[in-house]
């Protein structure tokens, strides 16, 4: 069994945990102090050597995007951390800004330093308004403090922290958009390149890291890159958070070095509700293709989860188990995607209109077996073809859903509705069976 | 312009310190957006002038901006905005039924509001929430571990004029426009009301703990 490894999650059980006092008792800071000291290209080198892995889904290495930004020119270079957490299943970096806000603040302070940086932006979702309250009232408290501000610590250096409440578009995460929609504007992806290293937010170098990444960087500086590399597989270093939800008994954040198995994972969960099986589940948010119980031992990192054919992603486990309806559950993820399509390419805003019509007439009973095909050929129209890697998530439940679950949706035209009781997934009792209201 | 005076000094007061927060100008436009709504509500006609105004931008684009968020709303908002979260995850797990008793018991649909101005419902999409499913959100406040009854609890408790405890947030749920003023960035003192984390956030420690795995505490 694989042990867990608590490292950003450790101080969230403590009474007011997300305070100044609370977070520097605990060791906070002493990753920032010992930054001040140190030179800056060997902060950016020990991130490169930890090998930590961006967070949020795509995992880049960090440091080497840190690396990307051009020699400085005198001109303005910033970092933005995307803290737009809105993939479905992921749910790590709110907990972890409203437990421990300083986390990230402490972790700004280093990459700031480490690349030059005197003003950086928080991009949080605007749906989250007690996070962004406790964001705001770190900043305040790192200033007050000395952290933020004009020559910190006496080490002339600036930083100042601007939180930034988005207002409701999943686009927003992908960085590009992120910086648009930062910018004022609609929150539509950027032609890549130029990567935002070389023109980022107002076309000056931008450093764009996930809340998780920026978090991790305290811990490698202040126990050393050893520490971190230790943990993990080969090529995918480090902790990073787990998180379960669905027909498990205790969802949650299981922080764990990667590599870790969905099996121990859904062990250390108290296992499936009683009485279930597992059935299918997402191993890094709905944007990765799914997986079933023949892939409960993959190991958890990069290079495992793509060669079984999914992405480790936001490391977001969706768990569902057998009373759930595959057709159902795509078809909703569908919508979102048709919902969330920010329009500016036809493939993506234009297919995931129609493949929402086609999941949700097979769903209804409605649907013909030539649709099962017009779903796949429309994925092939989008997938490879979209703007941004929205329009590939959108086909990847559809194409995976097919794959290991045909014969589910073939019952859904032979017998002419959906077969399951939608009520048996849920987690209270109810009576299935007035009609469903459908705004 | 149709503010009152110590309205539109107020407001262009609070404009000049977001605009202040950026480098350029442009980038004030979201937190302004907010601003707008917590003095009218919605995203009034008069709010999309004032933000032109502030910013040196026509009104054209800066209707093209509000129109892409889900948050900015473009007609006068209920008093308490309550969303029902049913992607696919809350969904399965009795979102779906609980978003259709509420849809019954207050008598409006997705993106409707009561005509009492008291209430706004809404489906949302994922509110980063999963582990405490099915969710919901009433002013962008968090409620874990929904069922009909505790759903329906909530609105009879707004229409009886009751405050609303959130799961994780602040002691009580403010106001729509409240809640927009503080994510135009102005702090209204409740960081330090509410929980630090459910028990879903605290499982994995929990389990470390139990286990007697030392782990790698920082």
């Amino acid at each position: 069994m694989t042990d867990l490894t608590p490292v950003l999650s450790a101080t969230w059980g403590l009474d007011r945990s997300w305070n100044f006092d609370t977070y520097a008792a605990h060791g906070g800071y002493e990753a920032a102090t010992k930054a001040l000291t140190m030179d800056k290209a060997d902060i950016i080198q020990a991130v490169k050597d930890s090998g930590l892995r961006g967070r949020g889904g795509a995992g880049f290495p960090t440091g080497m995007k840190w690396g990307f930004l051009p020699e400085p020119d005198g001109g303005p270079r910033y970092l933005v951390v995307n803290a737009d957490e809105s993939e479905p299943g992921a749910c790590k970096d709110v907990p972890t800004m409203m437990a421990s806000p300083h986390t990230v603040i402490e972790g700004m302070i280093i990459t700031a330093f480490a690349i030059g940086c005197d003003h950086a932006f928080i991009y949080v979702r605007g749906e989250v308004v007690h996070v962004y309250r406790r964001l705001m009232k770190a900043v305040a408290e790192a200033r007050d403090n000395g952290w933020l501000g004009k020559d910190i610590k006496g080490t002339g250096f600036n930083l100042e922290i601007t939180v930034h409440a988005g207002a409701g578009a999943y686009i927003c995460g992908e960085e590009t958009a992120l910086l648009d929609s930062l910018e004022g504007r609609r929150g539509q992806p950027r032609l890549k390149p130029p990567f935002p290293a070389v023109a980022g937010l107002y076309a000056r170098p931008t450093v764009v890291n996930n809340v998780e990444s920026i978090a991790s960087v305290p811990p490698i500086i202040a126990k050393g890159v050893d520490w971190f590399a230790s943990m993990g597989t080969e090529k995918s270093k480090g902790m990073g958070f787990f998180s379960l939800s669905g027909h498990v008994k205790r969802p949650g954040q299981y922080e764990a070095p990667l590599g870790i198995t969905a099996r121990e994972l859904i062990e250390m969960a108290g296992g499936m509700r009683e009485g279930h099986e597992l059935k299918f589940w997402t191993p890094g948010g709905s944007s990765t293709p799914i997986f079933t119980d023949e892939h409960l031992d993959t190991p958890l990192d990069y290079e495992s989860v793509g060669a079984a054919g999914s992405m480790l992603g936001t490391r977001s486990l969706q768990i569902f188990d057998e009373t759930t309806c595959v057709v159902r559950a795509v078809e909703r993820w569908t919508h979102f995607y048709k919902h969330e399509s920010c329009g500016k390419c036809t493939p993506c805003r234009e297919g995931t209109y129609w493949l929402e019509l086609i999941m949700r007439r097979l769903e209804a009973g409605q649907g013909t077996m030539a649709d099962i095909q017009q779903l796949l050929d429309t994925c092939d129209s989008i997938a490879g073809r979209a703007f941004c890697a929205l329009g590939d998530a959108a086909t990847a439940p559809i194409i995976s859903s097919v794959e290991y679950f045909r014969e589910e949706y073939v019952r859904h035209v032979t017998e002419g509705g959906c077969p399951f009781d939608r009520a048996a997934a849920a987690l209270f009792d109810y009576d299935s069976a007035p009609e469903e209201a459908h705004a | 312009m149709t503010y009152d005076e110590s309205t539109a000094k107020q407001l262009s007061k609070d404009a000049a310190e977001i605009i202040g927060r950026y480098p350029v100008r442009r980038s004030a436009l979201l937190p302004l957006l907010h601003l707008v709504q917590s003095v009218d509500g919605y995203v009034s006609p008069d709010g999309v002038q004032f933000c032109a105004d502030q910013l040196e931008l026509s009104s054209a684009e800066v209707s093209a901006v509000a129109t892409f968020y889900t948050q900015y709303k473009r007609r006068p908002n209920g008093e308490y905005q309550v969303g029902v979260c049913t992607n696919t995850l809350c969904a399965v797990m009795g979102g779906d039924e609980i978003w259709r008793q509420l849809s019954e018991r207050v008598g409006a649909g997705h993106d409707e509001t009561t005509p009492d101005g008291k209430i706004s419902l809404e489906r949302i999409e994922c509110n980063a929430a999963c582990d405490y499913a099915p969710v919901m959100m009433i002013n962008w406040e968090f409620f874990d571990n929904m069922t009909p009854e505790t759903a329906l609890q909530l609105v009879d408790d707004i229409l009886a004029g009751k405050d609303l405890v959130p799961t994780r947030g602040a002691d009580r749920v403010v106001s729509f426009k409240e809640t927009s003023r503080v994510l135009a960035g102005f702090e209204d003192g409740r960081a330090d009301e509410g929980v630090s984390a459910g028990a879903p956030s605290l499982a994995g420690i929990e389990t470390a703990k139990q286990q007697g795995w030392k782990g790698q505490d920082k």
